[in-house]
């Protein structure tokens, strides 16, 4: 018997574990719901820091079928402090208690898709499904492909016609069978609802979407273990459905249920593109249902205009005496550039538009510069590198000449003299006397 | 005017298995009130206790989310095919 089973959160009902993710009583969302009191006794801060350094070291809190094997190590991205980063968009050096996850880097498709598909499929097997699939945006894509290449699976992917061509070619490579759809994410995923009612396949986000979504709260688990076994004060976390920012709290809530952490009320901010902004739009409004939008942005991953989850990313905002935040394209465009300057760190377009809105935050005093806030990044800027097209010059190359360099120098610093560098050929000169 | 409307493998076992209805309705209160006389242990599943739109259906009329085309206003055209989806959420809060 497992120690996790589908439940209703609406109306309770109880519906073991299998590929389902409605209740078909009252139509609602179903969600994963573990015996906490038996995990307890078998779960503690010594006997994960024994575990390897990546997402399984979890695997209580998450629904893995009974026998699972891990077979790469995901997750457990770097956790790492922030203040160049913080001086910007706080204003202030005292910033210091900024601190940004990481998923850029997350194995093995570098975002933190990683880590909701490496549960799916784990199910996907389990049930029995030769073949998975997904509705994308483009990272959810790339990590279903590459998971069920590794496990010998056949993947379907249903995307966008319009996604960054880094994307598309990220999930060909894997071997998947890739769909073009001519329209955006809600109609895809629509489709991916109708398609998944006919047909017997593993899709993550749709009928495996209860144990898929658990995935998201190992960001949580490690955020906190990461910080020394406590939570943050604030966590800033972009939104496209909703479900990470959901998680994220869920996470912190069981490591509070099992005393893994001190209990303390964490403040939890969306973010998101001006031009999809169903939920940020909500928040601001005071409403606690979204009015659907037609997407218009370039962060091309968060561009979904009726968020399943967002009814539930409200709440847990709300709730939390937190906010949300947008900024328009160009701001996103910036920010990528800000996060790249101040701390090496290159991320996709969803991460601009989780620095973007930070910045408003602190300026708006919701983000207080002495508490400790950590940015989720989520995907790697090396997807959506078509958004930079422009923004840099390709120069013209000069001669491998040291006198054309000296020049060059002159030239792009607009001096007549480079003083470091007559100074580097004197003290040359010097030690060659 | 003669519509169809779709309806998922969720919600078949309140409408006795019929997956696809033919019906005459002008617009979505009516097209409700068809489906109540036909399909009565359907009706809570579309609509909540005060008869607002369930939470996690989504409502779609020829591929378009009913709520861009006006929502309870829209007047349904000839041939108009209607979807009943449900949303795929991941549920907690």
């Amino acid at each position: 018997m497992s120690h996790y089973e589908l439940w209703c959160r609406e109306c309770g009902r109880t519906w073991g574990n299998q590929p389902r993710s409605i209740c078909d009583d009252c139509f609602s969302p179903l969600e994963v719901a573990y015996d906490y009191d038996a995990l307890k006794a078998s779960i503690s801060r010594e006997r994960i820091a024994q575990r390897s350094p990546n997402m399984w070291r979890y695997s209580e809190l998450l629904p893995l079928p009974q026998g699972f094997e891990p077979r790469l190590p995901v997750g457990f991205t770097p956790l790492f402090q922030a203040p160049r980063l913080a001086e910007k968009l706080s204003g202030t050096a005292a910033a210091a208690n900024l601190y940004i996850k990481n998923d850029a880097v997350c194995m093995p498709t570098l975002s933190f898709k990683d880590r909701v598909v490496a549960v799916a499929i784990s199910q996907a097997k389990a049930f029995g499904f030769d073949t998975v699939s997904c509705s994308s945006t483009g990272n959810l894509a790339n990590a279903v492909a590459a998971h069920a290449a590794r496990e010998g699976l056949k993947a379907w992917i249903f995307i966008p016609s319009d996604l960054e061509p880094a994307k598309i070619l990220g999930t060909n490579v894997f071997g998947a069978k890739v769909v073009r759809i001519a329209g955006n994410y809600d109609q895809v995923n629509r489709l991916c609802s109708q398609i998944a009612d006919e047909h017997r396949w593993g899709f993550v986000n749709v009928n495996l979407r209860p144990y898929y979504a658990e995935g998201s709260k190992t960001v949580g688990f490690e955020i906190a273990e990461q910080l020394g076994w406590r939570l943050p004060d604030n966590v800033v976390c972009p939104m496209a459905g909703g479900s990470l920012i959901v998680k994220i709290k869920k996470a912190f809530d069981e490591l509070i249920k099992l005393g893994l952490v001190e209990p303390k009320e964490v403040k939890f901010f969306g973010a998101q593109a001006t031009g999809c902004s169903p939920i940020s739009t909500a928040v601001k409004t005071g409403s606690s249902e979204i009015e659907p939008q037609k997407p218009n942005t370039i962060a091309r991953s968060l561009a979904i205009g009726n968020p399943a989850d967002g009814h539930y990313a409200i709440k847990t905002i709300k709730n939390s005496g937190g906010w949300s935040e947008d900024v328009g394209d160009p701001e996103v465009i910036d920010s990528i550039r800000l996060l790249a300057e101040t701390e090496g760190i290159f991320t996709e377009t969803a991460g601009g538009v989780t620095v973007g809105p930070a910045g408003k935050l602190y300026r708006q005093d919701r983000i207080l510069p002495e508490e400790t806030t950590v940015l989720c990044i989520t995907g790697n800027g090396l997807k959506t590198t078509d958004v930079l097209a422009g923004v840099y010059q390709t120069e013209r190359p000069i001669a491998p000449k040291l006198a054309e360099f000296e020049a060059y120098l002159r030239r792009t610093l607009d001096v007549a003299e480079v003083p470091g560098v007559i100074a580097a050929a004197e003290e040359a000169a010097e030690v060659g006397a | 005017m003669p519509i169809t409307v779709q309806i998922p493998t969720a919600l078949r076992r309140h409408t006795e298995g019929v997956g696809s209805v033919t019906c005459a309705a002008s617009n979505l209160g009516e097209l409700f009130s068809v489906l109540d006389e036909r399909f009565p242990e359907l009706k809570p599943h579309l609509r909540d206790d005060k008869g607002q739109i369930r939470r996690f259906l989504n409502i779609y009329v020829n591929e378009e989310d009913i709520r861009f085309l006006g929502g309870p206003t829209y007047a349904f055209q000839e041939g108009d095919e209607v979807l009943l989806v449900p949303s795929i959420a991941g549920g907690t809060e």
